[in-house]
């Protein structure tokens, strides 16, 4: 393919190294040149093959180093109902809830697909891991895996299963630079239906290397818990320096 | 009241007006989500039947929202010119479809405080696609500030330099790019990524500048919340349009912090600022679909009918632009492509016949089912039907808001194709800095051109 002529060529590397915008892309007529197109469209490629590829648990599973599982699915059936009624995302399957084994939890661990299942293969179970290792003394409830999840499936879990705490690990909707995203929502005894995203500390953007790495988000998250525990709260009245409104936004 | 319906044998009964305008809006998520859309294919025909026999009288005297609880309703009530309306004022809704369609443009323009927004929603109800573009296409809704928006012919857009950490030189950056391809001449509006006043000011300030330095005959808007421009303009800063996302119902007002009083107060404080040259509409408001559903605050009505409630909230304040955003909000209010082409399509219309200059941000989100092609289709549709500007950002791909709209060269594109200009005044100012050939192209400049400055000097 030609290059196409660019207006002020020599101008634009500097202002690119500023913003990652697609600016100075050159025209060829009115329209983008054949690469910048294709650019564009692999970005969102990656993005839509990331929210529809199929939740895989034995991937996650493989990863917990024999951490003991249990598979659970909400009472959306499929992706398209899943996209279409957040509210059925929220809820447990109704045979499902049969399988939560019911303790003296301190935390249970939700790896839930949410927007992107492939962030939750590549990063969960590591997140898992490596937050598990800084919660000494914790009964840590088996790892539910979570399929059509959203983040308040995990209160809906939680409660059934009576733990204290829950911290879901969810695939964040894609965007065009990244596709992998995962994200992190802790919950100080969630009650369904009455829990609101106020009562949630986040994490986002764990994606090493370029986002957060498991090291820097696991050891905030298990301070977080920490702190949460001690004080019998999360959300707005645990502070944190993370930003919890604009992460709140992108709740998948 | 009830309203009933006979289809293929089968009797349908709703038993409101409400009931009636949501099982006989075109199908779409957001209303399925909020339980409200009709059961079957047929029984939406049927529902359209029987609106179709509705007596435009009938939304004088029953609203969707009750009257004493609700302020938007109590503006769209007590504001409703009986006058304007007398043309149509013994017709059903099926009939008010067939007089717009064959009426003119001074007839439509004339007839537009006649309306109300239900009316508007339910007559869309009952008209296809091309329907929604050959009547929105009569009407041209003409505003000013610094540039004119609205004239037959013309297309303007709006330059959005978006960075999601508001780096001044990534947004100096992205500014110079869009005007390096003709954009801006509707707004150059920027979303803050903090909502600062500090960080505000400096975003406004920034733009301020650069329209200054080279006359650039548009303006500018930050998008904050409404109250902080209050406050901005009450020290000083310079703010040329107020920018507020409103919705159709008093509840889902209250959710964005909104009230009309405080509507009232920054309307006067940014007409006081007399910073328009060529014209005095100083509001930019943005709606869109599923915003008070979204809001819990939808009172049982369709996403589609309170969506053009919002428009009596927008046209009392005579704004500069309103902007649809239609693909947003994401698939649980919008599935597909198909949707948003209608949502846009019903947004336009409506919002043009009620006497609103309505642009469009054409858009989606990555887990809607729908692709850039989408965005050319819609882009087409919808400055056919003749939008008074479009939502422009770097390469479709906006970086701070996490969605993709139309590009600044998809503008080109449609100037190309259907012969459309930019804003008079901003078409002569992209001349006089030699940035138009001789056809009235967009044409290729060096890294030397004086308006590389913009970029070079803060990236420096």
């Amino acid at each position: 393919m030609s290059e196409v002529t660019l207006p002020g060529g020599e101008l634009w590397p500097a202002l690119r190294a500023r913003t990652q915008a697609r600016i100075g892309l050159g025209r060829a007529g009115s329209a983008l040149p054949t690469r910048h197109r294709l650019a564009l469209q692999a970005a969102h490629a990656a993005a839509r093959d990331a929210v529809h590829s199929p939740f895989e648990p034995d991937t996650v599973a493989a990863g917990l180093a024999g951490l003991a599982t249990v598979r659970v699915r909400s009472a959306a059936g499929d992706r398209p109902t899943y996209l279409q009624r957040p509210d059925l995302g929220r809820r447990l399957h109704p045979t499902d809830r049969a399988h939560l084994p019911v303790g003296d939890w301190d935390v249970v661990f939700v790896v839930a697909d949410g927007l992107s299942s492939r962030a939750v293969h590549e990063h969960a179970a590591a997140m898992v891991r490596e937050t598990a290792a800084r919660l000494p003394g914790w009964r840590v409830a088996p790892v539910v895996l979570a399929e059509q999840a959203r983040v308040a499936l995990g209160d809906d879990i939680a409660h059934a299963m009576g733990a204290a705490m829950v911290v879901v690990l969810i695939g964040e909707r894609p965007g065009m630079s990244a596709a992998d995203s995962l994200g992190a929502y802790l919950t100080y005894r969630p009650t369904p239906g009455v829990t609101t995203d106020a009562d949630r500390n986040c994490l986002s953007n764990i994606r090493p290397p370029l986002g957060l790495t498991y090291e820097a988000a696991a050891g905030k998250l298990a301070g977080l818990m920490g702190k949460g525990r001690e004080l019998g709260v999360t959300g707005v009245g645990l502070k944190d320096e993370s930003d919890h409104a604009n992460v709140i936004d992108w709740l998948p | 009241m009830s309203y009933l319906s006979t289809l293929g044998g089968e009797r349908f009964r709703f038993g409101s007006l409400a009931r009636l305008l949501a099982a006989a809006s075109p199908e779409r998520s957001g209303d399925r989500l909020a339980g409200l859309a009709a059961a079957s294919a047929q029984e939406r025909v049927a529902a359209r039947w029987a609106l179709a026999e509705v007596p435009l009288a009938t939304f004088l005297t029953e609203p969707v929202i009750p009257y004493e609880t609700d302020d938007v309703t109590r503006l769209i009530l007590d504001t409703h010119d009986a006058d304007a309306f007398a043309p149509v004022a013994g017709m059903t809704v099926g009939e008010l479809r067939e007089w717009l369609l064959a009426a003119d443009g001074p007839a439509l323009a004339a007839l537009a405080p006649g309306l109300t927004p239900e009316m508007a929603a339910a007559v869309s109800k009952l008209m296809s696609n091309a329907d929604l573009v050959a009547v929105a296409r009569k009407v041209r809704v003409v505003t000013a500030f610094r540039s004119t928006i609205g004239l037959p012919g013309r297309l303007a857009t709006r330059l959005q330099p978006n960075h999601p950490t508001d780096d001044p030189a990534g947004v100096a950056a992205a500014l110079l790019d869009g005007l390096l391809l003709g954009s801006g001449d509707a707004v150059i509006g920027i979303n803050p990524a903090t909502d600062s006043p500090k960080a505000v000011r400096g975003l406004l300030e920034l733009v301020d500048g650069v329209i200054g330095r080279y006359s650039i005959p548009t303006q500018s808007s930050v998008l904050c919340h409404i109250s902080m421009s209050v406050q901005l303009m009450a020290q000083g800063a310079p703010v040329d349009l107020v920018f507020q996302s409103i919705a159709g119902t008093q509840a889902a007002n209250a959710s964005f912090g909104v009230t009309l009083g405080l509507l009232d107060e920054a309307y006067e404080a940014a007409r006081a600022l007399g910073r328009g040259t060529v014209g005095d509409n100083v509001m930019y408001f943005e709606t869109g679909q599923g915003s008070a559903l979204s809001a819990d605050a939808h009172h049982g009505v369709d996403q589609q009918t309170v969506e053009a409630r919002a428009y009596a909230v927008a046209r009392r304040y005579r704004p500069l632009l309103v902007n649809t955003v239609v693909g947003f909000i994401g698939p649980e209010y919008l599935y597909d492509g198909r949707q948003i082409l209608r949502a846009a399509l019903e947004d336009h219309f409506c919002g043009k016949i009620l006497g609103l200059p309505m642009g469009l941000d054409i858009c989606y989100t990555n887990h809607a089912d729908a692709d850039d092609d989408d965005v050319a289709t819609m882009l087409t549709m919808l400055a056919v039907a003749g939008a008074s500007f479009v939502i422009c950002t770097p390469g479709g791909d906006d970086i701070m808001l996490n969605y993709q709209s139309a590009s600044y060269h998809d503008a080109l594109y449609l100037r190309e194709v259907l012969g459309l200009r930019p804003a008079p005044e901003f078409e002569a100012w992209l001349e006089s800095v030699g940035l138009l050939d001789e056809r009235g192209a967009i044409k290729d400049v060096s890294g030397a051109h004086p308006l590389t400055a913009i970029g070079r000097e803060l990236a420096a």
